[in-house]
């Protein structure tokens, strides 16, 4: 290989952290199940369509949890849905996330106090990475929530320091 | 009012000794019946009077009163044009009325609605199950006497899922 190709880095060697390159990789391509709940998946098909595009950070809806990367919890959580959702989660293959979206299921919403059929909050049943505010949020919340789900998988590495 | 000719139409018949009560308010028409008579009305009325659509059926909680729910109703005549509210008491020891699924077949979810929140007792329905609630659940969460707050353990929660990566 020339040698002026591998100073200016327009060879074909790209010399690069494992963790970066992975990291890229996840961040770069995060299907989302498709599934809704309620009121808030109607935003997220919104955000899904042309208008917002969501195509164009990677993210595009999958019809099956084992091609999923990330569940967008869209609305709310009764106790019946909640054993389904943590059978769609266990069925997500690793690495897996979760974006809580709404109020309803980042605290049970208006169903925090007067309601015998809502779970409050979907962190009872499984472990959320980013929640998002809003009843229901604007499509630019979820963009949002998209994005700093990107950036903690930015600071994400294979070998974790062990913990003293 | 187009009801009214309705009224008029079954005076005199049958209807008679079924009827409790007739009552009319905003536009809208209904008809207190004896519960032993519910189903002979409802199946006189689709048959010979064409009410062939029934678009709802719910259960009021009077709590106080002695014949404590009501189970109603709606059904439309659409050929023509006329709407009717069939509304039928009974007591809290033995909530039970005759099934209609043999009438009209969309019953069958109303019917499990109101079986799931009020408790009401559908006589020869072919699937009384619960239909939002966990089958499990043991409560009645529309009637008066259910908190609002829920009942704290009533239903199960699974297990939370670890964070394994």
């Amino acid at each position: 290989m020339d040698n002026n190709e591998l100073k200016t880095g327009q060879g074909k060697i790209v010399v690069t952290q494992l963790d970066d390159l992975i990291n890229w990789a996840r961040l770069s391509s995060l299907w989302p199940m498709g599934f809704g709940l309620a009121c808030c998946a109607i935003e997220m098909m919104a955000t899904n369509a042309s208008g917002y595009d969501l195509d164009r950070m990677g993210v595009f809806p999958r019809p099956s949890p084992r091609q999923s990367d990330v569940m967008i919890v869209s609305g709310t959580v009764t106790f019946k849905m909640a054993d389904r959702i943590r059978r769609l989660y266990e069925q997500m293959a690793e690495p897996r996330y979760v974006i809580s979206m709404g109020s309803c299921s980042n605290c049970g919403g208006p169903y925090w106090e007067h309601g015998y059929h809502v779970v409050k909050g979907v962190d009872k049943i499984i472990p959320v990475d980013i929640y998002i505010p809003g009843c229901p949020p604007r499509p630019e919340a979820l963009i949002g929530g998209i994005l700093s789900l990107q950036e903690k998988i930015r600071t994400e590495t294979l070998f974790p320091a062990k913990k003293t | 009012m187009a009801n009214h000719v309705f009224l008029d139409k079954i005076g005199g018949s049958p209807f008679q000794e079924f009827i409790v009560e007739v009552k009319s308010y905003a536009g809208e028409l209904t008809i207190l019946v004896k519960s032993q008579y519910l189903f002979r009305m409802l199946k006189m009325l689709k048959e010979q009077y064409e009410f062939d659509y029934l678009a709802d059926i719910t259960a009021v909680d009077h709590y106080t009163d002695e014949e404590r729910f009501e189970v109603s109703y709606n059904i439309v005549n659409l050929e023509g044009k006329q709407r009717l509210r069939i509304a039928c008491r009974v007591e809290e020891d033995n909530p039970t009325v005759e099934s209609v699924v043999s009438l009209w077949a969309s019953a069958n979810w109303y019917e499990r609605e109101a079986f799931d929140m009020m408790g009401i007792r559908f006589k020869n329905h072919p699937d009384l199950r619960r239909i939002y609630m966990p089958e499990d659940f043991e409560y009645f969460p529309l009637r008066k006497e259910f908190p609002l707050l829920g009942i704290p353990g009533s239903i199960e929660l699974p297990d939370k899922v670890e964070r394994s990566f």
